[in-house]
């Protein structure tokens, strides 16, 4: 019975190490590769992640947005156009969700893509967002051409393509543009992980420094 | 003898039973369901799970006011969709396009049996006949 007793203690004590040990962390997705450099004549590897590629859009204000201007953001993208019937108002129903959550939070955005930027013209994105309920800067919606979009899809490693084709994942991204999280964007359940995800992220040491 | 006596009993017994649900209930029930399948392929990503529209972008199904007041109009709209049109529900405005939905009479009737009865709505069934003389005076 004694001896018992001691294998309990044991076992607890041996999990409660694990638990503070292991931190939560996201996952980091896409290709990646080793860079070895030398740094002081000792040679350094350093893994290189997949970041999302270069842009420059125009926002529902009309204003000018790149990839830079969302430096130092925690963002959500996904890809969309105003007149589609099927997914998008289910995608956007849960994307306000995430956009009510995060509302008074700083840096951190959502950024929809138009894939039909010949109909999707600046104004009709503000119209868009104003029915949508959506004021201030964060939720961008953005317009570009077309091809540039499309290329910039598979960047977030999702499809956008001819004939207003798009997949409804919302992607998530980090401080140092790399993906950490893709969530089918017509699932509430998988909406509701995002927004813990999110928050998981949000509490990563990498993500609290300044960029 | 005494179990068949208890068959022919219990036979006797969910026969009266079936036969007390009347027939005005079934073809509810039944035009009901049918509805609600029809609804979750066709109009349920705008209007929402339970008819709540989005924002002011789509408008919600809840207003039975606004059911009552365009009554004759509910088949053309599914049937040929809304354009530039605007529509007050709930006293709010709302232009959004809608998609015109290629359905059957039979089909509208039945959407429109689940959209009326749902959602808060409480309007009986919608019959085809109300339907086809409704699609025939479309504007």
């Amino acid at each position: 019975m004694r001896n018992l007793f001691y294998a309990l203690i044991c076992v607890l004590a041996l999990s409660a190490c694990n638990n503070s040990a292991s931190q939560k962390m996201l996952p980091i997705y896409g290709n990646r590769e080793a860079s070895t450099k030398t740094v002081d004549g000792k040679t350094v590897t350093d893994t290189i992640y997949q970041t999302i590629p270069k842009f420059n859009f125009i926002n529902q204000y009309g204003d000018s947005i790149s990839n830079k201007s969302l430096d130092g953001n925690i963002y959500v993208a996904d890809f969309f156009f105003t007149t589609c019937p099927s997914i998008c108002p289910v995608m956007h129903r849960n994307m306000l969700n995430v956009y009510k959550e995060f509302k008074n939070v700083g840096n951190f955005k959502i950024v929809s893509y138009t894939i039909d930027p010949k109909h999707d013209s600046v104004d009709v994105l503000k119209k868009y967002a104003d029915k949508l309920g959506v004021t201030g800067n964060n939720w961008l919606f953005l317009q570009g051409q077309k091809e540039e979009t499309y290329k910039l899809a598979k960047g977030y490693m999702v499809e956008a393509r001819e004939g207003n084709v798009h997949d409804g994942y919302f992607i998530l991204v980090d401080k140092q543009k790399r993906i950490r999280g893709s969530y089918l964007g017509t699932d509430p359940a998988e909406v509701t992980k995002m927004i813990a995800d999110i928050k998981t992220l949000q509490a990563e040491p990498d993500q609290n420094i300044a960029q | 003898m005494r179990w068949q006596l208890s068959a022919l009993i219990l036979f006797v017994i969910s026969f009266l039973v079936i036969s007390c649900a009347n027939d005005q209930d079934i073809e509810f029930k039944r035009a009901y369901s049918a509805g609600e399948v029809v609804y979750t392929q066709h109009c349920q990503n705008c209007h929402g799970n339970n008819g709540e529209g989005l924002s002011a972008l789509m408008p919600p199904l809840t207003d039975s006011v606004y059911l009552k007041q365009n009554k004759t109009q509910l088949a053309c709209i599914i049937k040929f969709g809304l354009k530039d049109k605007l529509v007050i529900v709930s006293g709010k405005p709302y232009q959004n396009q809608m998609p015109p939905a290629d359905l059957a009479p039979i089909e509208i009737s039945q959407v429109l049996t689940y959209v009326k009865n749902s959602f808060g709505n409480k309007m009986g069934v919608v019959k085809v006949e109300d339907v086809n003389k409704d699609l025939g005076d479309c504007k």
